[in-house]
C-alpha cells in the first residue's frame, strides 16, 4: 500500500485530519525549499505538496503566480526539483505529492517523468489540467510506476463526474472548495461543508479540501468535514519577503498554528 | 475499451483544463452541436453576416500588385493574385465572423455575460460589437503591451461599452491575456460565456471557431469559380492562432489546392525573437490543447515576438499542428521588416492598407511571386485592415513614408 494510503489509515484510526501544506519548489531556491520542507515535517505536517513552477499557471491566483515567477527567475526546473526530492527523501518520512502543470511533464516525457518521480521518492501526483477524460495515458504510466494520481473534484462537477473522479483517484481526492483560482480567501462558499459531506459519502478514498483556506479559523471549521486540508497560498505567502531564516521562522509559526487548529477541531 | 478520443486532430487537440471548466466545456459542446443541427440558427447567423457584417466580402483581383512585381505592364501575363477582402467586414477584420457565431450561441444558451481575450484588439472589438448588439455585458483581457500599441482598438472597445482589463503578467501580450481570461472564467463559470478568438484552446473551440470562420473559404471558393472558372492553385493566410487561415483552408481541404500558412519570424528565427510556432515549436500543452508550443528544454513557455500583435503568440491551433504533421498544409515565415515592406507595397500599388498580421501573408506572396508561372492563381486572405496599426507602422518606418 502507498505511503499516502498508510498516512490516511493511521490518521483515521486516531480520528485526525491530515494537514497538507504546500511549497512552490525553488522559491526562491531549492535550498530554501528543502529547509522549509524539513521545518514543515518537524512542525507536524502529514503530507507535503510540492508545486512545480510553470510559466503560465492558469489555475493559480496572484500568490502562487508570484512564487512561481520567483522560482523560475532562480533557474529551477523539473529535473532539479526531482533531484531535490531525492535528497529530501533521505531526511523526511512523510508522503510527498507533486503538483505540476502538464507541459514540463510532456517535455520530459510522461513515462520518464513517472519513473524519475517514483525513483526520487514522490508518492503522488496532482495534474490540475488533466480531467478524467484525458487521463488514461497518464494513469497507465502512474500505475506502472507505482504513483498515486490525485484528481480534482470541483463545485461545478455533477454527481456522475464526481463518481468518475473518485474512481480514477488513488491516494486521495482533491476537493476544490470554490470556483476560482488558488489564493487565500476571507470566506469560503456556504455550501462547502455540504459538498464535502456528499463527496466523502460517495468516495471510497479520503477527501482532502483545498483552495482558499486562509488560516486557523478556516481550518477549525473545515477539519471535521474533510480527511485532509491543503494549505497553499496562505503558506506560500510566508516565503515572499525577508532573509531565508525569517521565511523559515514565519512558515514554522504559521504551520504550528494550523496544526494546533486541526488538533483542536 | 477506451472511448474514441473526442476533439482531436490526429494526436493534437483535446481538453486539458482544470476540472472546474470541464462541465462548462461539455455544456458548450452540447449547445453548439444542438445549434449546429438547427437550420434556424444558421439562418439567423446568415442574416447578421449579410446585413450587419457586410458579407460576402469581395474577392478582388489585385492586378496592380501582380504587375508591379512583374516589372511593368506586360499585358495580362502575370500570375493572378486575388485578395479575399476580410478587411471590408464590419469592424475591419475576419474576427467578427467568429464572434457573431459565438455570441449568438451564447444568446441561445441564455448567457448574458461575455468575456474574451484579445491581442491586436480586433477580436476584442468584434466581441464588444456583438455583445453590444445582443445587449450583453462584456469584459476583454488585453496585455499591457498590446494596450499600448493598439490604442485605437482599446478606445473602440470602450466606446462599445466593453470593459478592457489590462494584463501585466509575463510578456503582457496575447498569451497572458488568455491566462487571465481563463482565470476569470474559472471564477465566473456559472454565468459567463468565454468567446475564444482563434482556433486554439480546449475542444470544442478549435472546431467551432473554424466552422464559424469557414464562411471565408466557402465564399472564396464560389467567387473564384465565378471569376476564373476553376479552383486556385494556392491559398495564403497568416497564422497567429490560425483562425483566418483555417477559415480559408477548411472548405478546400478536400481539394488539391496548395495551402500555405505564414507565421511571424519577428526579428528573424535565429534571434529567438519570433512567433514561428509551427517552424520552431515542440509538442506540449498550453491553454487547454495539445499542440505545438514555443518552449524551452524544461517545458517552460517562451515569450513570442512579432511586430503584429495578433501573431505574437507562442502557441498555434491544434488543427494546424495536424495539417503540418500530415504536410497537407505548408507553413512559412516572414520577418517584421518583410511584413512592413508589404504594407507599403500593397498600400501604394492597390490603395489598400493591410493589417500588420495580414501583411505577413502578402509579404510571402511577394517573395514567391517572381518564380510563379503566369498561369498561377493565388488567393491571399487579407484578414484585416491596417488602421489600428498606424502608430506602429509610422514609428517603424520613420523617414521612409
Ligand atoms: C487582422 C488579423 N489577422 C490575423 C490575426 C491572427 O489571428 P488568426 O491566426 O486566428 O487569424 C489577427 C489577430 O488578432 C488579426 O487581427
Amino acid at each position: 500500500m502507498s505511503r499516502i494510503h498508510n498516512t490516511f489509515t493511521k490518521l483515521d484510526e486516531s480520528k485526525r485530519t491530515a494537514l497538507i501544506p504546500c511549497l512552490v519548489a525553488g522559491d526562491p531556491d531549492l535550498e530554501t525549499t528543502l529547509e522549509a520542507a524539513r521545518e514543515l515535517a518537524e512542525r507536524g505536517a502529514d503530507i507535503l505538496e510540492l508545486i512545480v513552477p510553470f510559466s503560465d499557471p492558469m489555475a493559480d491566483g496572484p500568490t502562487i503566480q508570484a512564487a512561481s515567477q520567483r522560482a523560475l527567475a532562480g533557474g529551477v526546473n523539473l529535473k532539479a526539483i526531482l533531484d531535490a526530492v531525492t535528497e529530501l527523501r533521505q531526511q523526511i518520512e512523510l508522503p510527498i505529492v507533486m503538483m505540476t502543470y502538464l507541459n514540463p511533464v510532456f517535455r520530459m516525457g510522461m513515462s520518464e517523468f513517472g519513473r524519475q518521480a517514483k525513483k526520487a521518492g514522490v508518492d503522488g501526483v496532482i495534474l490540475p489540467e488533466l480531467p478524467v477524460e484525458e487521463a488514461p495515458p497518464w494513469s497507465r504510466v502512474a500505475e506502472d510506476a507505482g504513483l498515486d494520481t490525485i484528481f480534482l473534484a470541483s463545485p461545478t462537477s455533477g454527481p456522475e463526474r464526481l463518481a468518475e473522479i473518485c474512481k480514477a483517484s488513488t491516494g486521495f481526492v482533491y476537493a476544490v472548495t470554490l470556483t476560482g483560482t488558488t489564493g487565500a480567501r476571507e470566506s469560503l462558499p456556504e455550501e462547502l461543508i455540504q459538498n464535502l459531506t456528499r463527496l466523502r459519502m460517495m468516495s471510497p478514498k479520503p477527501v482532502a479540501a483545498g483552495f482558499g483556506i486562509s488560516g486557523p479559523e478556516a481550518v477549525r471549521r473545515l477539519a471535521p468535514h474533510a480527511d485532509g486540508l491543503i494549505i497553499g497560498s496562505a503558506l506560500v505567502k510566508m516565503m515572499e519577503e525577508g532573509s531565508k531564516n525569517e521565511k523559515i521562522r514565519r512558515l514554522g509559526e504559521a504551520v504550528t498554528e494550523l496544526k494546533a487548529a486541526i488538533e483542536m477541531a | 475499451m477506451e472511448q474514441p478520443k473526442i476533439g482531436y486532430f490526429g494526436k493534437y487537440g483535446g481538453r486539458f483544463v482544470p476540472e472546474m471548466l470541464m462541465p462548462a466545456l461539455l455544456e458548450l459542446e452540447a449547445a453548439y452541436n444542438e445549434a449546429k443541427a438547427k437550420p434556424e440558427f444558421w439562418k439567423e447567423l446568415d442574416e447578421y453576416l449579410r446585413n450587419y457584417v457586410g458579407r460576402p466580402t469581395p474577392l478582388y483581383k489585385a492586378a496592380k500588385l501582380a504587375a508591379s512585381l512583374a516589372g511593368g505592364d506586360n499585358g495580362n501575363n502575370y500570375p493572378r493574385i486575388y485578395l479575399k477582402r476580410e478587411d471590408l467586414a464590419h469592424t475591419g477584420a475576419h474576427k467578427i465572423n467568429n464572434t457573431m457565431g459565438q455570441v449568438l450561441l451564447a444568446k441561445y444558451m441564455g448567457k448574458k455575460e461575455i468575456i474574451a481575450e484579445t491581442g491586436a484588439g480586433q477580436h476584442g472589438v468584434a466581441t464588444a460589437t456583438a455583445a453590444a448588439l445582443f445587449g450583453m455585458s462584456c469584459r476583454v483581457y488585453m496585455g499591457a503591451k498590446d494596450i499600448e500599441r493598439q490604442q485605437p482598438n482599446v478606445k473602440r472597445m470602450q466606446l462599445l461599452g466593453a470593459e478592457v482589463i489590462p494584463v501585466n503578467q509575463g510578456s503582457e501580450t496575447l498569451k497572458d491575456a488568455i491566462n487571465e481570461a481563463l482565470r476569470d472564467w474559472v471564477t465566473t463559470i456559472r454565468q459567463t460565456y468565454y468567446v475564444m478568438g482563434s482556433v486554439v484552446g480546449p475542444h470544442p473551440y478549435p472546431s467551432m471557431v473554424r466552422d464559424f470562420q469557414s464562411v471565408i473559404g466557402r465564399e472564396a471558393r464560389t467567387q473564384i469559380l465565378e471569376q476564373e472558372g476553376r479552383l486556385p492553385d494556392t491559398l495564403v493566410a497568416c497564422v497567429g492562432g490560425g483562425s483566418n487561415a483555417m477559415g480559408l483552408f477548411a472548405p478546400f481541404l478536400d481539394t488539391e489546392v496548395n495551402l500555405v500558412g505564414v507565421e511571424a519570424a519577428g526579428e528573424g528565427l535565429i534571434t529567438g525573437h519570433h512567433s514561428a510556432t509551427l517552424a520552431e515549436g515542440v509538442d506540449g500543452v498550453l491553454h487547454g490543447a495539445f499542440s505545438l508550443i514555443l518552449q524551452d528544454e524544461h517545458g517552460q513557455v517562451l515569450e513570442a515576438h512579432s511586430v503584429a500583435p495578433g501573431l505574437d503568440y507562442p502557441g498555434v491551433g491544434p488543427e494546424h499542428a495536424s495539417l503540418h504533421a500530415l504536410e497537407r498544409a505548408k507553413y512559412f515565415y516572414v520577418t517584421d521588416d518583410e511584413a512592413l515592406n508589404a504594407v507599403i507595397t500593397l498600400s501604394r500599388t492597390e490603395g489598400i492598407i493591410p493589417a500588420l498580421e495580414s501583411a505577413h501573408a502578402v509579404a510571402y506572396a511577394l517573395k514567391i511571386l517572381p518564380e510563379l508561372p503566369s498561369s498561377h492563381c493565388m488567393i491571399i486572405n487579407l484578414s484585416g485592415r491596417g488602421d489600428k496599426d498606424l502608430n506602429i507602422i509610422t514609428s517603424q518606418l520613420e523617414g521612409r513614408l
